[in-house]
């Protein structure tokens, strides 16, 4: 799984843009829905900061676990990555809304439910030297 | 420091700049055949040894699968820092089927939003001369993602079929258009013989030509050597070659 590197892209990208390349410390917040392994996206961000020029100290890579919602009975719930079939955790992993052509709400069976926490990156935030 | 936006627009807009000339086919109304005309465009120039894509972005209705006569488990994708579409032929090809097994899928706007964002983000479509982008019908969260966030990297290309209630809607798309700050529009008119273009070009939108009604269409579905064999060959050939001397 190779997905690591474009969200390690776009994770520097993003930090390059607001200006920073000086980092004391990164902070990214990842669904578990999305199956990263942390250990590749750490390896991803490093070298592309490298590539970029951005001076990377600590990575911390936290894990945030799903949390859906049913949007017609209002009922939440959670998946277990672990417990979902390779085929369909390899999807997800790539586009995470394939969730939504595999999973229905387990109370009332509706297919209109929001993916609440745990989809992907939720939050990037870092702190600087300068 | 929290940062705030989506870091995946970024990845997004930088791999589609590496592609010489990036069309989102779009369409203010359902059933004007802008799958198929964005799919024969993407093909036809696929055929002529130009690098081209074709990336289907309608979630709810993928259809371009269909016409090139791809199943869903057919379609295969490499994985090289990121995913590198499928070929056919000289055609590199993306839709969200193959992840979906081409399963019913209802997305909300968000969720269509970020399944955009995502698949924006994570094909690599290298130096590629032409990509069509085939999106849903109308304008919805997608649209104006495409339209807000890639601005300089895409082109809108409006498809219509001669009706007054199918141009009714594409003046407003074309305002909406020039309201995002696209000045350069183009147009084509689909199963139609030109009764659009006189419109089209008072409209201030390049009229590229028309695709007129053929059945052999609907006949070569699915079938990749009789779609490049179309009776409508000409006009399809005629649009490329005025959206390659762009």
């Amino acid at each position: 799984m190779v997905h690591e590197w474009a969200l390690a892209e776009s994770i520097i990208l993003h930090i390059k843009q607001h200006g920073h390349v000086n980092i004391k410390k990164l902070r990214v917040s990842i669904g578990v829905l999305q199956s990263i392994d942390k250990e590749i996206l750490e390896y991803a961000l490093r070298e592309l900061a490298r590539e970029y020029g951005v001076k990377l100290d600590q990575v911390e890579l936290v894990d945030e676990y799903p949390l859906l919602k049913c949007n017609i009975c209002g009922y939440e719930w959670s998946i277990n990555p672990g417990e979902i079939s390779e085929d369909i955790r390899e999807a997800v992993h790539f586009v995470p809304e394939a969730i939504y052509a595999y999973y229905k709400c387990p109370r009332c069976g509706s297919l209109d439910y929001a993916v609440i926490k745990g989809r992907g990156i939720s939050e990037i935030a870092v702190e600087t030297y300068e | 420091m929290k940062l705030m936006s989506d870091p995946r627009l970024l990845r997004a807009r930088q791999i589609l700049s590496r592609v010489k000339r990036v069309y989102v086919v779009m369409s203010s109304k359902g059933g004007v055949g802008k799958s198929t005309v964005a799919t024969l465009l993407a093909l036809y120039a696929s055929s002529t040894n130009l690098p081209s894509g074709l990336l289907d972005l309608d979630f709810v209705n993928p259809s371009t699968h269909i016409i090139l006569g791809l199943s869903a488990e057919s379609i295969k994708y490499r994985e090289e820092k990121g995913i590198i579409p499928h070929r056919t032929g000289l055609l590199n090809y993306f839709t969200i089927v193959t992840y979906t097994r081409d399963l019913p899928l209802a997305l909300r706007g968000d969720s269509a939003r970020s399944a955009l964002r995502e698949i924006l983000s994570i094909i690599n479509w290298g130096s590629l001369e032409l990509l069509f982008i085939d999106t849903p019908p109308g304008i919805s969260d997608e649209h104006l993602d495409l339209l807000y966030s890639l601005r300089g990297v895409i082109k809108p290309i409006i498809i219509a079929t001669p009706s007054k209630l199918a141009w009714h809607s594409v003046l407003k798309l074309i305002s909406i258009l020039r309201d995002a700050g696209y000045s350069e529009i183009y147009f084509i008119e689909n199963m139609g013989n030109g009764e659009l273009e006189y419109a089209a070009k008072n409209s201030g939108v390049t009229y590229l030509g028309n695709i007129p009604f053929t059945k052999h269409i609907e006949l070569s579905i699915g079938n990749i050597e009789k779609l490049l064999q179309l009776d409508v060959k000409t006009h399809i050939n005629r649009i490329l070659e005025k959206l390659t001397a762009t």
